[in-house]
């Protein structure tokens, strides 16, 4: 079954509107969406990120790359956070994004995860990299 | 970023009628168990409910093409079915107290539904409770396992009948068949659309727990066919067990299966080679194995660990399929704690099965000759006589410790045991193999 990640886009226009609803609400309204994706066991992961003023930008315009504080001047959209959903198809991450609590101003970018399989096997750096991924696994077991 | 861009109507209004019909299929895969139950509660009939609610699919699959998702789809279904029900009371005239106080809610909820800032009446322990019911009705042993993994996977899981019929290799009409029938079984039985006791509920979870590993198991040593794995029934196996760990958080091995699946499925990745063959756990490519996976298994086994009513048999077979998966290789593998989690298997599951394994990880942990002495424990008592994995395992046994006639004899006699001709194959091979070691 594909895995596909749900990332959280919003504007100037829902990040002011969510300033206008109780916190509570904006909690409670995420929670029971989390709650529904758990029950219906096609949540593996998700994160919410911290305000885009604590973030900053590494820009490869400029070399070497330019460090710049968030909230990052020219960007229109911000991302919040992330889920990722495993799913049977496209269109079941579909039906889950549209499920999600949010308002104008707000997007989902939904993207498939890749897979081993997308890429070519015989690449040594494709190798490497299930090699790192491994080690990870094992120090993070060991811890 | 004020503009609505065009895509959002094409998602509302799918006009090419592949991804309408998959739209669909994903809104019922989302919704079918919370409206099959909601539907039995209402009608006190699980079989009038279930062809309640197909007859609302059919209807969904007519419609939405032309008229796009409803925003609440699964009001929408819910509703759709509810009126079926009328009717067909009322055709029966049979439109009584009952009908009337339904007709009541129907119209306050068709209300409700078109009204878009409103939500389904909200009552989620209410909903899960029924859909609990559900499961405990579709894994009944009144019914044949067949009927239990057909009913499970179609009201539980959402599937299609010919989605069921392509994961197991059968026709659709034997499918719909078997599912005709098991609704008959359960009508016959008085089945009551209800929680077990608690005198019956270990044991009722327990035969649970059993569809959703048979389904699992089944995706990846499939019992027929050319495809050695099925992994989307797996995966599907997976997704019920999580959905029913949710269900019952409190039971130990609801997580402890969770985990065990998890932990197995985290392997497939190395399962097979270019060309389609199965690789031995010793041989796999372990950079292949799917690391969230092991993680996720992980954090269920530890969730099965702290409700504190110790491991029950998934949950053991999980810690050591858990041992595999941390082992950089065979030789880095902590046999003697394999060793241990098998002794403790066979004390919560007694089984020749689970000694037989137990022996082959003693020769991994002590060397060869302790492991041989259980095997020939197990060979004299019997019970493993038509078991072909028995010789098989004492024939490597025999290899490693020098002694190659009596090695050859026992893949030979695995050789006439096993019903798989690529393993006979294989076995026959071994046993005519000269001066093995």
């Amino acid at each position: 079954m594909p895995k596909y990640m749900l990332i959280m886009r919003a504007d100037d226009r829902a990040v002011e509107a969510y300033q206008d609803l109780p916190f509570e609400q904006v909690i409670e309204a995420m929670g029971r969406y989390n709650e529904e994706m758990m029950k219906a066991g096609v949540m593996l992961a998700g994160e919410g990120l911290s305000d885009a003023s604590e973030g900053f930008v590494v820009d490869f315009d400029a070399e070497p790359p330019l460090v710049t504080d968030g909230p990052y001047g020219e960007t229109k959209e911000l991302f919040n956070g992330f889920w990722i959903l495993e799913v049977a198809s496209k269109e079941e991450a579909a039906e889950w994004a549209k499920r999600c609590p949010l308002g104008p101003g707000s997007k989902l970018e939904v993207r498939r995860v890749t897979e081993l399989d997308d890429f070519p096997q015989d690449n040594e750096w494709i190798q490497k990299e299930a090699g790192w991924r491994e080690e990870q696994a094992q120090r993070a077991a060991k811890a | 970023m004020t503009d609505e861009t065009p895509d959002a109507t094409a998602t509302a209004r799918p006009t090419d009628p592949e991804s309408a019909r998959r739209a669909v299929a994903a809104v019922w895969r989302i919704e079918s168990a919370r409206i099959v139950a909601t539907l039995t509660r209402m009608v006190g009939d699980f079989a009038l409910a279930e062809d309640l609610a197909q007859d609302a699919l059919a209807e969904a699959l007519a419609q939405w093409p032309a008229s796009g998702i409803p925003s609440n789809p699964g009001a929408w279904l819910t509703a759709v079915a509810k009126r079926r029900a009328i009717d067909g009371w009322r055709r029966r005239e049979r439109y009584d107290e009952r009908l009337a106080a339904i007709a009541h809610d129907l119209e306050r909820e068709q209300a409700e539904a078109t009204d878009a800032a409103a939500d389904l009446p909200y009552d989620p322990d209410a909903i899960d409770d029924d859909v609990l019911r559900l499961v405990f009705v579709s894994c009944h042993p009144v019914l044949s396992r067949e009927a239990r993994v057909a009913l499970t996977l179609r009201v539980v899981g959402g599937l299609t009948t010919e989605e069921i019929a392509r994961a197991f290799l059968t026709p659709v009409a034997t499918v719909q068949q078997r599912i005709v029938r098991a609704k008959k079984t359960l009508g016959a039985a008085g089945v009551p659309f209800e929680v077990p006791p608690r005198s019956e509920f270990p044991g009722r979870l327990g035969t649970v727990l059993g569809v959703l590993y048979l389904i699992f198991n089944e995706g990846h040593s499939a019992s027929a066919g050319e495809d050695l794995m099925r992994p989307e029934l797996s995966r599907e196996a997976l997704r019920l067990a999580r959905v029913l760990a949710t269900l019952v958080p409190r039971e130990p091995e609801a997580h402890g299966l969770v985990a065990l699946m998890e932990l197995t499925a985290a392997r497939f990745p190395a399962r097979l080679d270019a060309k389609g063959d199965p690789v031995l756990l010793g041989d796999q490519d372990r950079r292949r194995w799917d690391r969230s996976a092991i993680t996720r298994g992980r954090a269920a086994l530890a969730r099965a660990d702290a409700i504190g009513r110790g491991r029950g048999a998934y949950a053991l077979q999980a810690a050591i399929a858990e041992q595999h998966d941390l082992a950089a290789s065979v030789d880095d593998t902590d046999w003697a704690a394999i060793v241990a989690l098998y002794a403790a298997l066979g004390r919560v599951a007694p089984s020749p099965v689970v000694e037989l394994n137990r022996a082959v990880a003693i020769s991994m942990a002590e060397g060869p000759a302790a492991g041989l002495a259980l095997v020939d424990e197990l060979a004299a008592d019997g019970r493993l006589a038509r078991y072909h994995p028995l010789p098989a395992v004492r024939a490597e046994l025999l290899e490693r410790l020098g002694r190659p006639d009596e090695a050859r004899e026992a893949f030979a006699e695995a050789a006439r045991l096993t019903a798989n001709e690529r393993e006979r194959a294989v076995l026959l091979a071994r046993a005519s193999r000269p001066g093995a070691r």
